[in-house]
């Protein structure tokens, strides 16, 4: 049998929402915490406001201390917020370290299948050669999935589903 | 995480929805224009969330609020989550989400001039079991109006979300009913091409689901990505 149809999440997706899980560490992770958050933006350079953003990584390894996973809403202003742990370099294909790395998934409205994308640290020195990164030869399309250092543990990423700064979305 | 997974096998052309729909307008300006980059499925996409019903309590009857039923047609929804292989997808988390009886969302954002009902939130979520069963407890969602064309109105649906065994198996549907005339109608119905497909969306009624003198029965079978036979991650490593 196939795999079922994907469906939008729709608008009203909040009624799933438990705005505890944008905290990874909301169970007792240790480690080197940090904030994530960024914005998304539409074809008419509008900010989403009804988005649901949704994280993974593979590092630190899941545990009951640290789900892995986080789900945030976009607020009235186009902004979500996670709380996580700095992943550190995770094991690629061919024995090539990928580089520390979120996997971002993006669900809306609008959206009849998710987006995948992922969001890396600017100046980690394994971007260089992640084997995900290195796929895209574009330096300015690479760029849209490194998210930048505001202050001191806090990065941001602003994603746009159009137009000159579109991010680079996955098949996977 | 040492071990070797197979990935996860493409989608069969067709069964799912492009992201550029021109009949659901929501998705002129939030499609993306560039073709999607295909990437190799690593530790990231083979591994995925795990939830556990002690850090995610199940409530699998949502038809009732405390000792207060809610209003509407009450039903039984049940059915497997199974991968292409057939294989159970056990201890998986099922959440769903649904407007009431009348057609209305329990959200601050659904204006519909519809009734609220404060014996229904709307949302739960359950586990499956060994045998990739699940089953919960609510009432059929009524239709609503939206406007994404002219008397434009969604078919009766509940919401899915499933995660199954990997990042990369992720699922986002919903459940349509038998026989109601607005699936002809619905642009996110009809935006996924193969009707075969999309056709899976409508449950099967079925009176065994359902518990005599208390609910009506529909059966909905999910089935999530199955992997390639042979694990291939790290095919390079293995010939070197």
């Amino acid at each position: 049998m196939q795999t079922t149809t994907s469906q939008t999440i729709g608008p009203y997706w909040h009624l799933i929402e438990d705005k505890s899980w944008s905290d990874l560490t909301r169970f007792g992770a240790t480690g080197e915490v940090i904030t994530v958050t960024g914005t998304i933006t539409d074809g008419a350079n509008a900010k989403m406001t009804d988005a649901c953003v949704e994280i993974w990584q593979t590092s630190p390894v899941a545990s009951d201390e640290f789900p892995g996973f986080g789900r945030a809403a976009t607020d009235d202003s186009g902004y979500f917020s996670f709380k996580t742990i700095m992943p550190e370099p995770v094991r690629g294909p061919g024995n090539i370290l990928q580089a520390p790395h979120l996997a971002v998934t993006i669900l809306a409205r609008g959206l009849m299948f998710h987006l995948a994308t992922r969001l890396y640290f600017e100046n980690e020195p394994t971007n260089e050669n992640d084997p995900v990164l290195s796929l895209i030869g574009d330096k300015a399309l690479r760029n849209t999935l490194i998210a930048r250092q505001t202050k001191t543990g806090v990065w941001h990423l602003d994603i746009h589903l159009q137009g000159d700064a579109e991010t680079v979305f996955f098949e996977i | 995480m040492s071990e070797r997974l197979a990935p996860f096998r493409p989608y069969a052309p067709g069964t799912q929805p492009d992201n550029n729909a021109p009949g659901y307008r929501s998705t002129g300006l939030r499609h993306p224009t560039r073709p999607l980059l295909k990437i190799p499925q690593t530790i990231t996409e083979l591994f995925g969330p795990q939830f556990s019903p002690a850090q995610f309590p199940p409530t699998d009857n949502i038809a009732v609020s405390g000792t207060h039923e809610a209003v509407g047609e009450r039903i039984i929804v049940a059915g497997f989550v199974r991968d292409e292989d057939g294989r159970p997808v056990a201890n998986t988390m099922v959440e769903i989400w649904q407007a009431n009886a009348a057609g209305r969302y329990n959200h601050p954002r659904d204006t519909h001039d519809a009734p609220l009902d404060p014996d229904f939130k709307g949302s739960g979520r359950v586990f499956t079991d060994q045998n990739g069963a699940y089953r919960f407890i609510t009432i059929k969602p009524g239709s609503y109006p939206w406007g994404n064309h002219a008397n434009a109105w969604r078919p009766n649906h509940i919401h899915f979300s499933l995660f199954g065994a990997g990042y990369a198996t992720r699922l986002i549907t919903q459940m349509y009913f038998p026989g109601d005339p607005l699936l002809a109608l619905d642009p996110i119905f009809l935006a996924t091409a193969d009707a075969t497909a999309r056709n899976r969306l409508i449950a099967k009624f079925d009176l065994d689901v359902g518990k005599q003198d208390y609910a009506l029965g529909y059966r909905f079978d999910m089935y999530l990505r199955g992997r390639n036979a042979t694990p291939m991650e790290d095919h390079h490593a293995d010939h070197h």
